[in-house]
């Protein structure tokens, strides 16, 4: 099974998964705080509409984990404040 | 391809892949782009090709004959240099160009990298299908509350089940595929809660007797959903979710005619991920700003207007699918085929037209199941009293975290419509630009005129850079997708 980094700890992945299916399927549902009510926030549509599940990929930000493929090694950083 | 190209079809769902193989075979060439990464859309959503194997899903689908059939068509043009296929292509943008059309993409092939390309033809044609209409409730933006669209695309896209304990709400027929397909991955289903009551069909016993395949395609539903012991419960909402850091219940109420919530009768669940959806909202961005005509739906949406061919009112320009109202696959395929002969007409193409049968076939297929989808979104209505179970603290706008309160006080100002409920509060300013918002403050502001969205100018987020690095001339020799069916 290949391997993804979340803030720095290995994630395995199944190829062909997502980086939201990759942390779902770890039994992560949350991985970012909103700005103002400061509340968490993961995965809701799964289809790249409603932008709930951005992180930061290789250092671009604002990526929708729902759409983007997981690559072995691919760096992934969840972080707070990511939709300003 | 070197040479030009006569069709941009836009989704590769089952319209967008229906319409690119029917004008291929008479004798298009055709670019077909989508922003997934396999052919299908979200009916037929897979994962990518190689990695079918490791993530196996084909007990979730439904008509996966025809979508292999139309798989090896477009393999077959492909390989034969006719097609120009772009997976992990979203189109940001469409607007007229002298006599036809450019549409601006980004390929995200190589994500997060990503590489602004234009593709233009004499004639577009849109299929960029339908995603979950939402009403929000208490606590509906806790983590582990999905859409139901997105449990499913977990699913079938990942083999990702996003809970052990699901809770299932809202309206339509669609709640039932995805809880039998949570159930047959080894889910536990506690409740199909369907805000409406199945007597509501009976008033519409015409459309439901013409179209035994969709009847026969929910009852082999239920069949499953009674192996795994799914309680459904009709007249039913969620009202409210519970939890911190994730759901960790649901309270569900059953509803008086008018979907309130009935006092005194709530049902607190335990769950650990909830799935929620009323119906779709068609996916418009890229049709609104080209000017085409919208009519309303029988769902209380706008959709894109469309002749008996798949022509909206700009010429050149065609739809088929949800865009031109919420109906199911087996539709979308009819529509494609129709708007491909359409194209082929229009085009002045050699290959000779449909046989009168065969058209006389399609378009009675389609008025038959057009008159299902009208007789499904009558029987599945939003509750007139939804808002009932809203609090002033709701959050309403997920992105930009403005509440029902807000939004009732700028109605209380004078708001009346999404637009200026934005203006006011910045409900649908934020990342979604208004998608999973929209519906539900037109439903607090505008209710009984249908819902139209907002016009979005830029489709999906594209980064400057990418824009900066745009190569204008050489638009068709991007290297060739290695992702095909």
């Amino acid at each position: 099974m290949s391997e993804i980094v979340v803030d720095g700890d290995p994630l395995p992945f199944v190829e062909g998964q997502t980086v939201a299916a990759a942390l779902v399927a770890a039994g992560r549902v949350a991985w970012r705080t909103t700005r103002v009510g400061r509340r968490p926030r993961g995965v809701f549509c799964g289809i790249g509409v409603c932008f709930d599940c951005l992180v930061t990929v290789d250092g671009a930000r604002g990526q929708r984990a729902c759409l983007l493929p997981a690559r072995p090694g691919m760096t992934v950083t969840t972080r707070e404040d990511d939709d300003e | 391809m070197s040479e030009p190209v006569d069709l941009v079809v836009v989704g590769a769902g089952p319209a967008g892949m229906t319409a690119a193989a029917t004008a291929l075979a008479g004798g298009l060439r055709v670019v077909l782009l989508d922003s997934g990464t396999a052919l299908g859309g979200q009916y037929w959503r897979h994962p990518p090709e190689h990695a079918r194997a490791a993530v196996p899903t084909d007990d979730l689908h439904h008509g996966l004959g025809r979508y292999r059939a139309l798989c090896r068509a477009l393999a077959a043009h492909r390989s034969a240099g006719r097609l120009d296929l772009r997976l992990a292509h979203h189109a940001w943008s469409a607007v007229r160009e002298g006599d036809g059309f450019a549409v601006h993409v980004v390929d995200r092939r190589d994500a997060p990298r990503e590489t602004a390309a234009v593709l233009r033809a004499p004639r577009l044609l849109v299929a960029t299908g339908a995603y979950d209409r939402q009403l929000p409730f208490p606590g509906w933006d806790l983590p582990g509350v999905l859409t139901a669209g997105g449990l499913q695309a977990l699913l079938k896209g990942g083999g990702v089940a996003a809970g052990s304990r699901v809770a299932l709400g809202g309206t339509g027929p669609f709640l039932l595929p995805v809880a039998a397909g949570l159930a047959a991955r080894g889910v536990e289903v506690v409740a199909v809660c369907e805000a409406a009551h199945p007597r509501a069909w009976l008033r519409h016993p015409g459309p439901l007797l013409r179209n035994p395949g969709k009847w026969a395609e929910g009852a082999s539903y239920a069949a499953t959903l009674a192996r795994h012991r799914v309680p459904v419960r009709p007249r039913t909402a969620i009202v409210a979710a519970e939890g911190g850091a994730r759901v960790t219940a649901v309270r569900l109420a059953p509803l008086a005619p008018d979907g309130s919530p009935r006092p005194g009768t709530e049902r607190r669940v335990e769950v650990d991920a909830v799935g929620v959806g009323w119906g779709f909202a068609p996916q418009l961005d890229l049709l609104v700003p080209l000017g085409c005509a919208l009519t309303e739906s029988a769902d209380g949406n706008a959709v894109a207007a469309v002749d008996a061919g798949q022509r909206t009112t700009v010429p050149g320009l065609y739809t088929a699918g949800e865009t031109c109202g919420v109906g199911g696959a087996a539709l979308a395929v009819h529509e494609g085929r129709l708007a491909a002969w359409s194209v082929l007409a229009d085009s002045g193409a050699a290959a000779p037209a449909p046989a009168n049968r065969a058209r006389t076939a399609v378009r009675s297929a389609v008025a038959r199941q057009r008159a299902f989808a009208r007789a499904m979104a009558l029987a599945h209505p939003v509750p007139r009293a939804w808002p009932a179970w809203l609090t002033d603290e709701t959050v309403v706008c997920r992105c930009e975290e403005v509440t029902a309160g807000a939004v009732r006080t700028a109605r209380a100002d004078g708001a009346h419509d999404h637009r200026q409920v934005k203006q006011l509060t910045r409900a649908g300013m934020g990342w979604c630009q208004g998608r999973m918002c929209g519906p539900a403050v037109h439903c607090l502001t505008a209710r009984g005129r249908a819902y139209e969205p907002a016009e979005r100018l830029v489709a999906t987020p594209v980064t400057l850079g990418a824009l900066a690095g745009l190569d204008e001339e050489p638009t068709d020799n991007a290297e060739p997708d290695k992702e095909c069916s």
